[in-house]
């Protein structure tokens, strides 16, 4: 198992917009390769033939009958925004200039 | 009378309540009395607001009062875990991105005990996002073991197993993904049930692993765990895993306490090496106690359950890695670094990595990297086969056995800050109970003694199929029976916090 290296975990941060420290980045590495080598060994039991269980119940999609009911008031939805402008949710900028 | 009415059991404190001996009101001072006096040590509530509580059990005695008919448990308090959201008071995860939180709904758990009149006495402690086995993982500060307040609580449930052992509330509610009620309960000398995946409804609980979250209850005794599993459970339109079928009948099972003729297998991998002598001490006792109650004990293997641990810990961060990302700074919850040049983008990392504690990022890490293009298939897809192993070998155990038990735990309490710089020693403490999770059964822990050699309480574990909690009611009441007659006491009696 090749070792999980700091700029691996530099780019997983990336990906789940986690701004870490480079304190973080060397301590994250470090701990990843110990779990990870621990976990590998699902590996070799999964060997053969054996259909992947993604959930506890065998359930297909369920749907609930498309009626009208009622949801939250703007006002309610809007209570915990950390910012609202005209009964919407202010954003910082979501386009770069170069978009 | 505070202290008598913090004795009873929940279910006589409802009977009180109804016969008019005692008000909701007079019930839910004497708790607040008890949480304002244990706190300082046993820090299990992250909200307590005394007139909040009190209106809701003055609201109680007024339709009880105007004639409405409620449930067994109506007047009695109750914790709740700060995940189930709750209009009426903050709800945090016990996370800096959720500080001061207040949600726009109810969970159905909470507004089903508000229905049945229960009143809440505040949202207790836990490990961030239920992240975590000791508690130790809040944002807030640790809670304290009443048995040992050098020791952790469990966790991620760690407030409410330490708020029911301290007399602070009778009974709580908790969530179990990997463990997370019955550890605490277990190390806390309580009854923790983690009921049938889908029996009880996830909506409105802020979401750690979908597929395995469970809402279930801690109690001072088997017949109370059993009246609050009822009085939440049953089909939820709101939860699209919710199983519509009748509540298995729990309470009626914890009276019954019998286990002649019922077949009980020990299972071989949960024991031996890494488990504490005084924990295999109890665990035998007990064992040989159901054997002399007429149960017929045999050994069973399960041996995909070797791999369950690394199994969830691919599966539970996966899961996490994508619940996790809503926490985005724009709707609600925390914002950090919107000073006007920064792009939403970079204001979301930056609140992300203020907002989160240290294990939360290496389970969102550690799940980005076994969903990754290239892993997929050698770590999630691994890990979901292992799961389908762990469910044959339940279904072909529960072909032979009725129940399955182990010890709930490997170890009694640890202390404070033993495990926080090694992970994966923190993760051995849910060993036993993670099977249980990946498979969906039922299963609960109930006292079993003082480990010999620290003297705190030991937890046997006894699992049921799905949808047969019953059973495991029933295993856990019988137990308890046997101990009390033996010790002439009521289990938590021993506790230094014994009312």
């Amino acid at each position: 198992m090749s070792a999980i290296t700091r700029d691996e975990v530099a780019h997983l941060a990336r990906l789940s917009r986690l701004a870490l420290n480079e304190d973080e980045l060397d301590h994250l590495a470090a701990q990843l390769d110990e779990i990870i080598s621990a976990v590998a060994k699902v590996q070799q039991a999964a060997e053969g033939d054996i259909p992947p269980s993604s959930h506890a119940l065998p359930l297909a999609n369920v749907h609930r009958p498309d009626e009208a009911r009622p949801g939250l008031t703007p006002e309610q939805a809007l209570a915990a925004a950390p910012a609202v402008e005209d009964q919407r949710f202010r954003v910082p900028q979501i386009l770069g200039e170069e978009e | 009378m505070g202290a008598e009415l913090i004795r009873m059991t929940a279910a006589e404190l409802g009977s009180a309540i109804a016969a008019g001996q005692v008000s909701a009101v007079q019930a839910a001072e004497a708790y607040l009395d008890r949480v304002a006096l244990a706190e300082p040590e046993v820090n299990a509530f992250l909200h307590v607001d005394r007139e909040t509580t009190l209106a809701q059990a003055r609201a109680v005695d007024e339709r009880r009062a105007a004639g409405e008919d409620l449930g067994p448990l109506a007047g009695v308090p109750v914790a709740h875990k700060d995940v189930f959201t709750t209009t009426d008071m903050p709800t945090t995860a016990a996370s800096r991105i959720l500080e001061g939180y207040r949600p726009p709904y109810d969970a159905t758990v909470t507004a089903r005990l508000r229905e049945a009149g229960l009143v809440v006495l505040g949202k207790t402690n836990m490990d961030e996002f239920a992240m975590g086995s000791s508690t130790e993982n809040s944002a807030f500060g640790p809670t304290r073991n009443p048995w040992d307040a050098s020791r952790v609580p469990g966790g991620s449930s760690g407030g409410s197993s330490a708020a029911v052992a301290a007399f602070e509330a009778p009974l709580a509610t908790g969530t179990d993904t990997g463990g997370s009620i019955r550890q605490p309960a277990a190390v806390c000398g309580l009854v923790g049930a983690k009921p049938t995946y889908g029996g009880s409804s996830r909506y409105g609980l802020i979401a750690f692993a979908s597929s395995l979250d469970t809402p279930g209850p801690f109690a001072r005794n088997v017949l109370d765990a059993a009246l609050l599993q009822e009085a939440f459970s049953g089909h939820d339109p709101r939860d699209s895993t919710s199983i519509d079928a009748p509540v298995p009948p729990v309470a009626e099972a914890a009276r019954r306490a019998d286990v002649a003729g019922l077949r009980v297998g020990v299972v071989k991998e949960l024991s031996g090496e890494g488990y504490q002598a005084g924990v295999l001490t109890r665990f035998q006792e007990s064992v040989e106690l159901l054997e002399s109650m007429g149960a017929k004990v045999v050994e069973v293997s399960c041996p995909s359950f070797d791999t369950a641990l690394a199994a969830y810990y691919l599966i539970a961060p996966s899961e996490c890695s994508s619940n996790l990302a809503r926490f985005d700074a724009m709707r609600y919850g925390l914002r950090t670094g919107d000073d006007g040049t920064r792009s939403a983008e970079e204001v979301m990392a930056l609140t992300r990595a203020e907002g989160f504690g240290p294990e939360v990022k290496r389970r969102i890490i550690l799940g980005t990297y076994a969903l990754s293009s290239g892993y997929y298939d050698a770590y999630y897809g691994s890990a979901q086969q292992v799961r389908t192993l762990i469910k044959r070998d339940f279904e072909a155990a529960f072909e032979g056995v009725d129940v399955l038990v182990s010890p709930t735990a490997p170890t009694t309490a640890f202390p404070l800050g033993e495990r926080t710089g090694d992970p994966m020693a923190m993760y051995l403490a849910d060993l036993c109970t993670i099977p249980t999770n990946l498979a969906g059964n039922a299963a609960l822990s109930v006292p079993c003694g003082l480990a010999p050699e620290d003297g705190l309480p030991v937890g046997l574990q006894v699992m049921a199929p799905a949808m047969a909690d019953d059973r495991a009611y029933r295993v856990g009441a019988a137990v308890e029976a046997a101990l009390r007659d033996r010790s002439g006491a009521d289990f938590l009696s021993g506790s230094p916090y014994a009312v």
